[in-house]
């Protein structure tokens, strides 16, 4: 409706100042400044206490530059974090893009209960990872095998696989277990973890499949028609087609879970405590036990950095790339 | 356009609010420092701050069954005595008090302290609160209400700072227990074990059996940093325990190693499944009769009692290894915090909290003993009654898990972290040079 009567007055306002561009720039203002000073503001603050002395409850802002950060890399459990969190990324990703995609293939052949069944999937996604790590604990709980199994130990000893009962979460082996002389910790990785990642795996490959669905569903079928034609298989259409035009969509799916995969908290303090021997655990953890439990504020903040500086290698990026597309 | 410049108006008041609102955080008063001086403006400030009430906010993570009934017990005993206070009682949930503890931090920094809360007598109060100037000194409390001879000094001397005491210590437990199944003994014939040598022959006998000899748990991480530090009393004995602490000892010392060879050995006798096992869970492996033994503090007597156990029939407890003739004290305490918008509640909470009348309420509920020596026994159980009786005789030597022997720094990390991966890499060399360089970098030479 402004836009008929908008000429004259927009001339009138340049003349004297251009209200019509301030006038979205202070509406915008608020929210600026408190992501400047909520956001960017702590993460700079975070980045000054992390090379302070501050390693008491009493602030202390003697500074050491990175002695925390050397601190902490030879640190046995920090060093563990970084190797979990690595296994941890990769096999979540890649289970929940693999789960995700295959669902949503299945779903999109246009089946009936369609509907029913995308929200079974999808159904995981709304629970509370406190939930989800109480439940698959219960799960992969080894109990005092072979003698009074528990969770998945009992179902096999019901089953007749007895052979197949381990220690699932208390597991401490680290495959394949060699240690580099620089390193304080084995490689590569902790079987303690693999139940855990299946959990989050569980809980986010539906909503995986909901993004795949959408970038399915979005793929115009007069291209597969066209390649039909051409005499194109099924397999073909899906491999030189589809999944090329899904290229975004698991970009996007990558950053999202890769993301949440960096800051897993609540899944390793419901499901296993972080341990054995650090098996499971992460820099999130760590980082909480460190500053609010051992008051090293300094060596909390440099591994928070740490945090920041490995999702910042898997989004800025992303970012790049999305910026290089729209210009 | 004047629709517009009320909009532009907006826009304006909408951005002042926002910049004075960032401008005002700042101001607001800084922890602590002249808190001295602060006091008597905090206390005028008092009604018009709870809107004229008349407040006692308690911060404590007193939440299960008995400890909570405990609490409110001393709450009753306020109220008789001040019934025009209204109290608050700030819990946050959780054993040990982990998270409890975290939010205390964020309080107490943030320059919003509780009126009084719960704190482990020791290096947790005196190295967190004490030092870092947050705490009020209550020695004049102590003299006003006669307390001074009614504490056992080494008790007293772990919440004294420079001379002066700074909190009251309502319960005390029991850290070094042996608690085992009685029937599994008397059908395999053996002896509750005194010694280590005993528990080895003991262990073997009982796996040779098939039982799980020792039941331990990890998944609230303290499990079996606590068993260590049962081994290292056991091992070095009162003395030479205690001087891990004051320095006298070196943990990379020959004896050390020893008692951690010991630590090494019993661990070979526990449960594999340890890491997500939680101590309650341990106990109850113990009262189930999966498991025969379990060492561990004597808050697992009120789980035995809780889960229809009679301690002394179905469960038997000892000393653990080693350690008869010692008891490794657990304590809770309540101090004064400079700056506490209650000053007066709080102190007379303190008088509650000290009082002859407030622990013999509180501890029988909360399974504990009074950090008092003139309670009346028979208000207590048969294994409290043993407890006392070891408690008034015994060497008292501070828990380093729990919060007492040395700060938070060392004791609530890098101890933890460290018996915790020393259960799968066994590697004596990693544990005890770690734990030497953390000991000189958080309390040696302070």
């Amino acid at each position: 409706m402004a836009r008929t009567t908008a000429l004259p007055r927009i001339r009138a306002a340049s003349r004297r100042w251009d209200w019509e561009r301030i006038i979205p720039i202070l509406m915008i203002s608020p929210s600026i400044i408190a992501i400047a000073i909520f956001v960017y503001g702590f993460i700079g603050w975070t980045g000054y206490v992390s090379m302070t002395k501050w390693n008491t409850l009493l602030p202390d802002y003697t500074w050491v530059g990175l002695e925390n950060y050397r601190r902490i890399f030879q640190d046995v459990r920090f060093q563990a974090d970084i190797r979990n969190t690595v296994v941890f990324t990769v096999v979540f990703i890649a289970g929940c893009l693999a789960l995700g995609l295959t669902l949503a293939i299945l779903l999109d052949q246009r089946i009936r209960g369609e509907n029913t069944l995308r929200s079974i999937y999808l159904f995981p996604m709304a629970l509370s990872l406190i939930v989800t790590g109480t439940i698959w604990r219960w799960i992969f709980f080894p109990g005092n095998y072979p003698a009074d199994p528990s969770g998945i130990n009992l179902i096999l000893a019901k089953v007749g696989l007895e052979g197949l009962q381990w220690g699932w979460i208390t597991d401490p082996t680290i495959w394949p277990g060699s240690r580099p002389e620089w390193l304080k910790v084995k490689l590569l990785v902790p079987l303690a973890l693999l139940p855990m990642t299946l959990a989050a795996i569980w809980q986010m490959s539906g909503f995986t499949m909901a993004m795949y669905l959408a970038g399915l569903r979005g793929i115009p079928d007069e291209l597969k028609e066209a390649a039909r034609v051409d005499g194109a298989s099924e397999w073909q259409i899906f491999r030189l087609i589809e999944l090329p035009l899904l290229r975004p969509i698991t970009l996007s799916a990558v950053i999202i879970l890769g993301h949440f995969s960096l800051k897993v908290f609540d899944l390793v303090m419901a499901m296993t405590g972080g341990g054995p021997a650090f098996a499971t655990d992460m820099p999130g953890v760590n980082m909480y036990y460190t500053v609010f439990q051992g008051n090293a504020f300094a060596k909390g903040s440099a591994i928070a950095m740490i945090m920041l500086i490995l999702v910042a290698l898997l989004i800025v990026p992303y970012l790049y790339s999305n910026r290089q597309e729209e210009m | 356009m004047t629709r517009e410049r009320r909009s532009i108006l907006l826009a304006v008041a909408l951005v002042l609010v926002l910049v004075l609102a960032a401008c005002q955080a700042p101001a607001a008063p800084q922890a602590s420092q002249p808190a001295q001086e602060e006091q008597p403006a905090a206390e005028e400030a008092q009604p018009a701050e709870e809107g004229g009430e008349n407040v006692l906010e308690i911060f404590s993570w007193w939440t299960n069954p008995g400890e909570a009934d405990g609490l409110a017990a001393l709450f009753e005993i306020y109220r008789q005595r001040h019934p025009d206070v209204e109290i608050i009682n700030a819990t946050v949930a959780g054993g040990a008090g982990t998270d409890a503890k975290a939010v205390l931090k964020t309080r107490m920094l943030g320059g919003d302290p509780p009126d009084s809360f719960q704190v482990h007598g020791g290096q947790e109060l005196l190295a967190n609160w004490v030092v870092t100037d947050y705490m009020e000194p209550i020695t004049f409390l102590y003299e006003e209400e006669g307390w001074l001879d009614k504490f056992p000094q080494a008790l007293l001397d772990m919440v004294t700072y420079e001379g002066e005491l700074y909190s009251v210590i309502v319960n005390v437990h029991r850290g070094n227990v042996l608690w085992y199944n009685t029937a599994i003994f008397q059908e395999n014939g053996l002896e509750p074990p005194r010694t280590f040598d005993d528990f080895f022959q003991v262990a073997e006998a009982l796996q040779a059996a098939g039982i799980t000899p020792l039941a331990m748990g990890g998944k609230d991480r303290f499990e079996v940093a606590h068993l260590y530090e049962d081994v290292l009393l056991g091992a070095l004995g009162p003395d030479g325990y205690q001087g891990l602490w004051d320095g006298s000892v070196a943990w990379t010392s020959d004896e050390v190693r020893a008692a951690t060879e010991l630590f090494s050995r019993m661990l070979d006798y526990t449960n594999p499944d340890y890491s997500a096992v939680s101590w309650a869970e341990a106990a109850g492996m113990v009262a189930d009769g999966k498991a025969a033994m379990n060492i561990m503090g004597d808050w697992a007597a009120g789980y035995f009692i809780n889960t229809g156990r009679t301690l002394g029939e179905e469960i038997g407890y000892v000393p653990s290894p080693g350690s008869e003739g010692s008891f490794m004290v657990v304590n809770d305490s309540f101090g004064l915090p400079k700056g506490a918008p209650h000053r007066e509640n709080a102190i007379n909470w303190l008088r509650v909290v000290g009082s002859r009348e407030g622990q013999e309420a509180f501890n029988p509920k909360k399974g504990s003993i009074c950090a008092r020596i003139d309670c009346d026994p028979d208000v207590f159980g048969a294994y409290h009654q043993f407890s006392m009786d070891d408690f008034a005789s015994n060497a008292l030597v501070p828990s380093a898990v729990h919060g007492s022997a040395a700060p938070d720094a060392f004791a609530a990390t890098v101890l933890l972290d460290a018996t915790l991966n020393f259960v799968v890499d066994r590697d004596i060399d990693l544990l005890l040079e770690t734990l030497q360089q953390a000991a000189e970098e958080t309390y040696l030479g302070q």
